[in-house]
């Protein structure tokens, strides 16, 4: 998705540290990468992928964030990345607080299951949404603990998370998500993109 | 095994200080070396071979008449393309293809060494083998790589060495030799001491040579290198040439007669008291204990990125130590990249023809370069 890596990019600052979180084949890290001068890392499950992001020459690491963001020191990193992969962790809440640990900044991205469209699937098929954003079965999908947007914005709200800033993303289009318009955001929204501090 | 024909030699004058205590010099480091080393010295990629190995790491070893121990990772077009680098690989001080070992004479007694050879160890072996930067005035190496005990080389060599290297791939090793690999290197010791042919590491000044001894050693250690699922899969219950049992201790089963033969092939090019010192090297590597409990520490001075790499089913260096090197890097923001490899051939996997390993060794060399 160009739209999200482009917005990420204008999120990270250059000359920082970053962890990708979840960075699959690589295709983010060497985005950001090309655009702008960063140190970045990655950490990936997929044997499949770590090799395929080592033979692109990233440095990643194959390990899963659930149980081994432990060995990366307090603030290790400017900037840690989660996108599109919360949703997937079994304790996402634990999840949040290591990326925060980790990381003096996280970005994180969220495909949003409030998106009118996946709200009317529902509602008049009344079976388990099927989006671009959303492309599995309900048996054999990777998401645990889907979430829409506005479900997000509350939860960093109610932990006192700091929410710098809050972007919907609709196709190509992006918008500031703010306290008075996150419920319409959350209906017109396919992905939520936060930048969040302690 | 000691017919230096063809064999490299690089006489170190220097005197080097052994952990042991003892100072060593104008000793022999027997080396090979493949491809050509480019104007901007820049290519220079040096390899530590494991246990039994040597300097022959590619095409056909001249004593053994075999391929070399990496064939299928080091040659023309492969993972280390020695149409592109400069290969360098010694055999080990306390080995037994030419550099110096327990089978060299002691010009001072006009005998064989034995058993009085110097006890040497890991870090001995790297300060020994750092000379030969020295020799190809080398400035800094472009890559340093080894499997099993060549990977604890590459982590005491980036430690003792931290300017000199600038891509590090510790490939299915340890940090400090567990209490179990310990257990199986003094089951090989005691088995070559058990032959009564050993006479106390004096046999070759006695015309003898403690082959049973060596070859159960062999033997022993053979099945380490393998995994469960692995031999069932090769082997199972096959007979070996019979269709029936044969109610003796015959070899039955071809698992049998393959170890044997592993054994029997084993005695012919390796020297018994070489086996006794390397093994003692091996068990006497500790680098979180050199750093004060702290691995980290053995890292600090370095800006050297490295790979880390282990396989699914190496039960003797398995990947849970793998990753203990990661988490030290990572704990000091090195730049660390790690990949646990899936294969059913145990530790013996990374001088096998696994393609996902070769492919990602290979793309992480090339592009490892490319950003030089």
């Amino acid at each position: 998705m160009k739209q999200e890596f482009q917005i990420i990019a204008n999120l990270v600052e250059k000359n920082t540290k970053i962890l990708d979180v979840g960075c699959g084949d690589g295709t983010l890290m060497e985005f950001l990468k090309n655009n702008k001068e960063i140190n970045i890392r990655g950490i990936e499950l997929s044997k499949n992928k770590v090799q395929k992001c080592i033979g692109k020459g990233l440095t990643v690491i194959e390990g899963d964030a659930e149980k081994d963001l432990g060995q990366f020191p307090d603030g290790s990193f400017d900037f840690v990345i989660l996108s599109q992969t919360l949703q997937a962790f079994l304790n996402p809440e634990k999840v949040i607080s290591e990326l925060l640990r980790v990381g003096k900044k996280a970005i994180v991205t969220i495909p949003n299951f409030g998106y009118w469209k996946v709200r009317l699937h529902l509602l008049i098929k009344g079976t388990m949404p099927i989006t671009r954003t959303l492309p599995d079965e309900w048996y054999n999908t990777p998401n645990l603990h889907m979430c829409t947007i506005k479900d997000f914005f509350n939860f960093c709200k109610d932990r006192k998370i700091n929410l710098y800033k809050s972007i919907a993303l609709q196709n190509l289009k992006s918008s500031k998500i703010t306290n008075t318009n996150i419920g319409l955001k959350n209906l017109t929204a396919v992905l939520g993109i936060f930048l969040l501090e302690k | 095994m000691n017919k230096n024909v063809n064999i490299k030699n690089l006489i170190i004058e220097k005197p080097l200080k052994l952990d042991c205590g003892q100072t060593i010099n104008d000793f022999p480091l027997a080396y090979e070396t493949y491809g050509a080393l480019n104007e901007k010295k820049d290519n220079a990629i040096l390899i530590f071979h494991a246990l039994t190995g040597d300097q022959f790491v590619s095409g056909i070893n001249p004593i053994t008449k075999k391929d070399g121990w990496w064939s299928y990772a080091v040659g023309a077009g492969k993972a280390i393309d020695t149409d592109k680098y400069f290969v360098i690989c010694a055999n080990v001080i306390g080995g037994c293809m030419g550099s110096f070992g327990p089978s060299n004479t002691n010009s001072k007694t006009n005998k064989i060494y034995g058993t009085n050879f110097p006890v040497i160890t890991i870090n001995d072996m790297v300060n020994a083998q750092y000379n030969l930067l020295d020799f190809f005035k080398i400035e800094k190496l472009f890559a340093v790589t080894g499997g099993s005990m060549g990977g604890m080389q590459v982590l005491q060599f980036v430690s003792n060495f931290p300017n000199k290297v600038k891509v590090a791939i510790p490939i299915a090793c340890t940090s400090s030799h567990s209490a179990q690999n310990i257990a199986f290197n003094e089951l090989g010791r005691q088995s070559i001491m058990a032959d009564a042919n050993w006479t106390g590491g004096d046999y070759s000044n006695q015309n003898k040579n403690p082959d049973k001894g060596l070859s159960v050693a062999r033997m022993a250690a053979h099945i380490t290198y393998l995994s469960k699922n692995g031999l069932q899969e090769k082997f199972g219950r096959k007979l070996q040439e019979r269709d029936y049992l044969k109610f003796s201790f015959d070899a039955d089963f071809q698992i049998e007669s393959y170890l044997r033969h592993q054994g029997s092939v084993f005695v012919d090019r390796f020297d018994a008291n070489s086996y006794l010192y390397i093994t003692r090297a091996m068990d006497y590597f500790d680098l979180i204990k050199e750093y004060g409990g702290n691995l980290s520490k053995a890292f600090a001075k370095t800006k050297t990125k490295f790979l880390v790499i282990s396989f699914t089913s190496d039960w003797l260096y398995p990947t849970s130590e793998n990753k203990e090197i990661v988490i030290a890097l990572n704990a000091i923001g090195a730049d660390v990249g790690f990949v646990e490899i899936e294969s059913d051939k145990g530790h013996d996997s990374f001088l096998l023809n696994i393609p996902e390993f070769l492919d990602t060794l290979k793309d992480y060399i090339n592009t490892s370069y490319l950003k030089n």
